[in-house]
C-alpha cells in the first residue's frame, strides 16, 4: 500500500499546542507511508486539491488525515478520494484537535500523542479494503410524531411536496402547547387565529394521515425503511361515527372532570373536545371521571349519540405503517413549578402557573377571557410575575434557560393591562433575555407603555396575609427588600424535556441529554439531523424554542426529509459484518445477539451457515465480539484493524 | 517515541462512536483540559468490544484500558451496551487470574453530551493508573528471564 499522511493545523486550532509539521516529519518513518505533509486548513478547497493531486502524483492509494474529529469531516476527506479515483473507504482519520490540541496545552505531550494517533491511524489503514455500497429503495413516506406546530409545519411542508406523511399525536388533538396560548409575542395576535387554518389543513390534505390519541409503540428498520408500530389508545369513542357535533358533552353528568387542555383552571366533562377548534374533532371518555367506569350505571352519551359512536368496550388497536424517514417533534413541557415549596404553589390557590394564567386570558377559555382569582373568582388589581421558575437554577436540576420565558411574561404584563386597565404587574426577573426582531422593544413596551414594575431579584417567599399573598423578594438594583401584596402570582415555569422523551428517544435510537432533550447531528451544522440516518427533529424537543423557530426548524426538517427521499434509491453503508463460510460452524450465536434480526440461517452444502442480510445490517459488530470462530467480521472494524491499533499503540 | 517517559503512562480507550467518542469531543470543544496520557479507539458499539482486545492491550504492556459506552438502554444500536455490560464485568472479574491488577481496567457510561463527565471520567481514570506501578513490559517479565535462564 502507498499511504499518504496530511497533518493539518486547523489555523491555530491544532497548531498552537501540536506541531504539526514535527508530526508530518515523524508520519515519514511509518510502515507503508511514501507522502507526509503538514497544511494549513486540510478541509479547505486547497487543502482537499492537495489530497487530490499529492494521491496522482505519489500513486497514494490510502489516505491519512490528522485533522479533527472523524464525526466532524470523514464524509467531506471520503469524498475528496473519491474524487482522485480512490476508494472512498480507505481514509483514516487522527483525531488531534478535539483529542488533543484543544484538551491540553503540553506541546511536547501533544505532539507525541499526536504522532502515536497517526501512526494507529496508519496501522489500522492497511488493513482496510475497499468497500462498495449497495443500494436500495426507499419509502417516499414520513412519520411526523407530534401534533404541535414545529410538526404541522413539517407535515404541511412534506405533504405540499407530494411525500405522504403520517402525523402521530398523543393527545386527542393536533395543535400541542401553542393551541392553549391566547396571543403570541411580539405582535400579539391571536395564536388559534394563525395556528387553526394549519391544523384544518393538517386534517384535509390528502396526503396526511393523522392519527391522534395515539403514540408510537416500535420502530424497526433502517433508513428508508421504517417500521412503526403505532398504538391508538382507548377513547371510548368510535372516531369513524364521532360528527364531533357535542350533544354528549352537553349531556354528560359527570361534570368535574380535570381540564388537561386548561391546564386544570376549570373542569370539564367526562367526554369531552378539548376545545372548539380541536382537529379531529372527536370526542374522548375520560374514564377515571366517567360515571358509567366509576358506578356502573349511567350510559347517558351512548343514548344521546346520534350516530351510536359511544364503545364503553372499545379495546387498544395497534396500527402498522411503512415509512421512509421519521421526524420527532415532540416540544416539551412544563417544569413542575411545585418544586419551589417557597413559592406555595399547589397550596395557595392564587399562585398559578404561566400556561393556567394563559388559558384564562382565552376567550375560549374556561373562564371566557376573564381574569379570575381561583380562590373567590374576583379580578385581581396586583399580578405578580415570577420569572425563571424551572430555568438557569441548579439546585433544582434545571441549570440552563427556557429562552421564551421572558418574551411570554411581558406579553402577559401587557394583557393584563389590556383586561384590567386599573391593574398593577409587577415582574421579578433575573436578566432580561429578548434577542429577536422586535422582542426588546417589546418587553420595553411592557415597561414603559403599559407601566409593568420589573424588579431584578429572586422571591424568597411568598405568604398568605388575609385574602392576598404577600411576595417577598430583592431589588438587586436597589439593594433593598421588596414586598408586594399580590392578588394573584403567576410562576413562569420554564420548559423541560416532554413527559417520556427519553422513551421515544429510546425507541428511535437517538440520543438524549440531561435534560432529556433530544441531540442534534451537530449543535450549528447538523441543527435538525440526528446521529441516527433517517431520524430528525424539529421544535423544542431538542430545546426549549419559541414559536417562530419551532417553525423554522418545523421546515427544516421538511427540507432535510424531501432532500433524504427525493432519490428513489439510497445506498446502504457497507461498514457490516461478512461471514467467512470456511470459519463459520454454524453455532447461530450471532443470529440470536443481533439487535436488527439481519443474520440469517442458510444451508450451504449441507451444513449450517449464517448469512447476514446486507441491507439490515447496521453494523454494529455485536455479531463480531460474541462468534467464538471469528468468522463473522465487521468490515473496517474488523479484529485485525482493531489490533493493529492496540498494537501500534504497545509497540516500542 | 511512544509515551513520555516518567510523565505519561501508556493508556488505550476504546469508545462507541455514538455516545462516548461524541462526549470526548464535546469534551475537546469545550476545551476540558486533560491529562494526555489516553490514546482513543474507536468502535462502532461497546458490544463491538471483544474482552481480548483488553487483555491483549494489557498484556502487551498498556498501563491501563478504560472502555466507555453509551448510558445503558441508550444504545445506538439498541442493546449492544447490555451485552457490553456483562462481558465487561466479566472481564474485570478475570483479570486477577491472568496476573493483572483489576484497577487497571475500568468501564463507564458517557453520553455524547456529557463532555464534563468524559473529563472527570479520564482525568479520575488516569489519576487511578498513576498510582499503580508501571507496567512491566512482556521483555522485562522476571519469567522471561527465569525461562531464558533455564535455557
Amino acid at each position: 500500500m502507498r499511504i499518504g499522511v496530511f497533518v493539518c493545523h486547523c489555523g491555530s486550532n491544532i497548531a498552537a499546542t501540536v506541531d504539526s509539521a514535527a508530526v508530518a516529519a515523524a508520519a515519514r518513518d511509518f510502515d507503508e507511508v511514501v507522502f507526509s505533509t503538514d497544511t494549513m486548513y486540510t478541509c479547505s478547497e486547497p487543502g482537499q486539491t492537495g489530497i487530490i493531486e499529492a494521491i496522482k502524483t505519489h500513486a497514494l492509494d490510502g489516505v491519512v488525515v490528522a485533522a479533527c474529529s472523524p464525526r466532524m469531516h470523514e464524509p467531506t476527506f471520503r469524498r475528496a478520494v473519491e474524487r482522485a479515483g480512490v476508494n472512498r473507504y480507505m481514509v483514516e482519520m487522527a483525531n488531534i484537535r478535539e483529542h488533543v490540541s484543544w484538551i491540553g496545552k503540553d506541546k511536547e505531550a501533544n505532539t507525541n500523542k499526536a504522532t502515536e494517533l497517526v501512526r494507529m491511524a496508519v496501522e489500522k489503514l492497511r488493513l482496510n479494503r475497499p468497500l462498495f455500497p449497495k443500494t436500495f429503495k426507499a419509502t417516499r413516506r414520513v412519520l411526523v410524531i407530534g401534533g404541535g406546530v414545529a410538526g404541522i409545519q413539517t407535515a404541511l411542508d412534506c405533504a405540499e411536496a407530494g411525500l405522504e406523511v403520517v402525523m402521530v399525536e398523543r393527545e386527542s388533538t393536533i395543535g400541542g402547547k401553542m393551541a392553549k396560548l391566547d396571543k403570541t409575542f411580539p405582535t400579539v395576535d391571536c395564536s388559534s387565529c394563525i395556528l387553526g387554518p394549519k391544523m384544518v389543513d393538517v386534517a384535509q390534505h390528502p396526503n396526511i394521515t393523522l392519527y391522534a390519541s395515539a403514540e408510537v409503540e416500535a420502530v424497526s428498520g433502517f433508513v428508508g425503511n421504517f417500521e412503526v408500530t403505532i398504538r391508538k389508545k382507548v377513547t371510548c369513542v368510535d372516531w369513524e361515527k364521532c360528527t364531533g357535533c357535542g350533544l354528549c358533552t352537553e349531556k354528560c353528568p359527570s361534570k368535574k372532570a380535570y381540564n388537561r387542555f386548561d391546564e386544570g383552571v376549570g373542569p370539564t366533562t367526562a367526554i369531552n373536545i378539548p376545545f372548539p377548534q380541536a382537529i379531529p374533532k372527536k370526542a374522548v371518555i375520560d374514564k377515571e371521571f366517567c360515571r358509567y367506569f366509576t358506578t356502573g350505571k349511567c350510559g347517558v352519551c351512548a343514548k344521546i349519540c346520534p350516530t351510536g359512536a359511544i364503545n364503553y368496550e372499545q379495546q387498544e388497536e395497534l396500527a402498522q405503517e411503512k415509512v421512509g424517514a421519521i421526524v420527532a417533534a415532540t416540544g416539551y413541557d412544563l417544569f413542575d413549578w411545585r418544586a419551589y415549596g417557597e413559592y406555595g404553589a399547589g397550596r395557595y390557590p392564587d399562585v398559578i402557573s404561566s400556561l393556567q394564567y394563559e388559558r384564562m386570558l382565552s376567550a375560549s377559555g374556561p373562564t371566557g377571557g376573564h381574569i379570575k382569582r381561583p380562590s373567590d373568582g374576583k379580578e385581581p388589581k396586583t399580578v405578580v410575575f415570577i420569572q425563571c421558575v424551572g430555568s438557569r437554577d441548579a439546585s433544582i436540576g434545571r441549570p440552563y434557560c427556557s429562552g421564551f420565558c421572558c418574551m411570554y411574561t411581558a406579553k402577559q404584563a401587557i394583557l393584563t393591562k389590556d383586561h384590567i386597565p386599573d391593574s398593577q404587574s409587577y415582574v421579578f426577573y433575573m436578566d432580561i433575555r429578548a434577542p429577536g426582531k422586535a422582542y426588546d422593544e417589546f418587553t420595553r413596551r411592557a415597561m414603559e407603555e403599559y407601566g409593568a414594575q420589573y424588579v431584578r431579584g429572586r422571591v424568597a417567599l411568598i405568604y398568605p396575609k388575609g385574602d392576598k399573598l404577600v411576595v417577598r423578594g430583592t431589588d438587586t438594583l436597589m439593594s433593598s427588600q421588596v414586598e408586594v401584596e399580590a392578588d394573584l402570582v403567576v410562576l413562569a415555569a420554564g420548559a423541560e424535556a416532554a413527559r417520556n422523551a427519553s422513551g421515544l428517544a429510546e425507541k428511535l435510537h437517538i440520543s438524549y441529554d440531561t435534560y432529556g432533550f433530544f441531540v442534534e447531528g451537530h449543535p450549528k451544522l447538523r441543527p435538525v439531523e440526528t446521529n441516527t440516518a433517517g431520524v430528525f427533529l424539529a421544535g423544542a424537543c431538542q430545546g426549549p424554542k419559541d414559536i417562530p423557530s419551532s417553525v423554522a426548524q418545523g421546515s427544516a426538517a421538511a427540507a432535510k426529509v424531501l432532500g433524504l427521499l427525493s432519490k428513489d434509491v439510497l445506498e446502504s453503508d457497507p461498514q457490516i459484518a461478512q461471514v467467512t463460510l470456511q470459519r463459520c460452524i454454524g453455532c447461530g450465536k450471532c443470529i440470536r445477539v443481533c439487535p436488527f434480526q439481519a443474520i440469517r440461517e442458510t444451508d450451504f452444502r449441507g451444513q449450517r451457515k449464517a448469512e447476514v442480510i446486507e441491507a439490515v445490517c447496521q453494523g454494529c459488530g455485536l455479531c463480531n465480539a460474541t462468534c467464538p470462530q471469528g468468522a463473522i467480521q465487521l468490515s473496517h472494524f474488523t479484529d485485525n484493524q482493531v489490533l493493529a491499533e492496540v498494537e501500534a499503540l504497545c509497540r516500542c | 517515541m511512544s509515551v513520555l517517559e516518567g510523565k505519561e503512562r501508556r493508556i488505550i480507550g476504546f469508545l462507541c462512536n455514538w455516545c462516548s467518542y461524541g462526549g470526548a469531543d464535546t469534551a475537546g470543544v469545550g476545551r476540558f483540559s486533560q491529562p494526555t496520557d489516553l490514546r482513543i479507539i474507536r468502535v462502532p458499539c461497546s458490544g463491538r468490544i471483544n474482552p481480548l482486545f483488553i487483555i491483549k492491550a494489557l498484556l502487551s504492556g498498556a498501563d491501563g484500558v478504560l472502555v466507555s459506552g453509551c448510558h445503558p438502554r441508550d444504545c445506538h444500536y439498541a442493546e449492544g451496551n447490555f451485552y457490553a455490560r456483562r462481558r465487561l464485568e466479566m472481564c474485570k472479574q478475570l483479570l486477577p487470574a491472568v496476573g493483572i491488577d483489576p484497577l487497571r481496567f475500568e468501564y463507564t457510561w458517557v453520553s455524547a453530551s456529557e463532555g464534563q463527565r468524559w473529563q472527570q471520567v479520564v482525568t479520575d481514570f488516569t489519576a487511578q493508573i498513576h498510582q499503580l506501578p508501571p507496567a512491566l513490559r512482556f521483555s522485562e517479565s522476571p519469567d522471561l528471564e527465569l525461562l531464558r535462564q533455564c535455557g
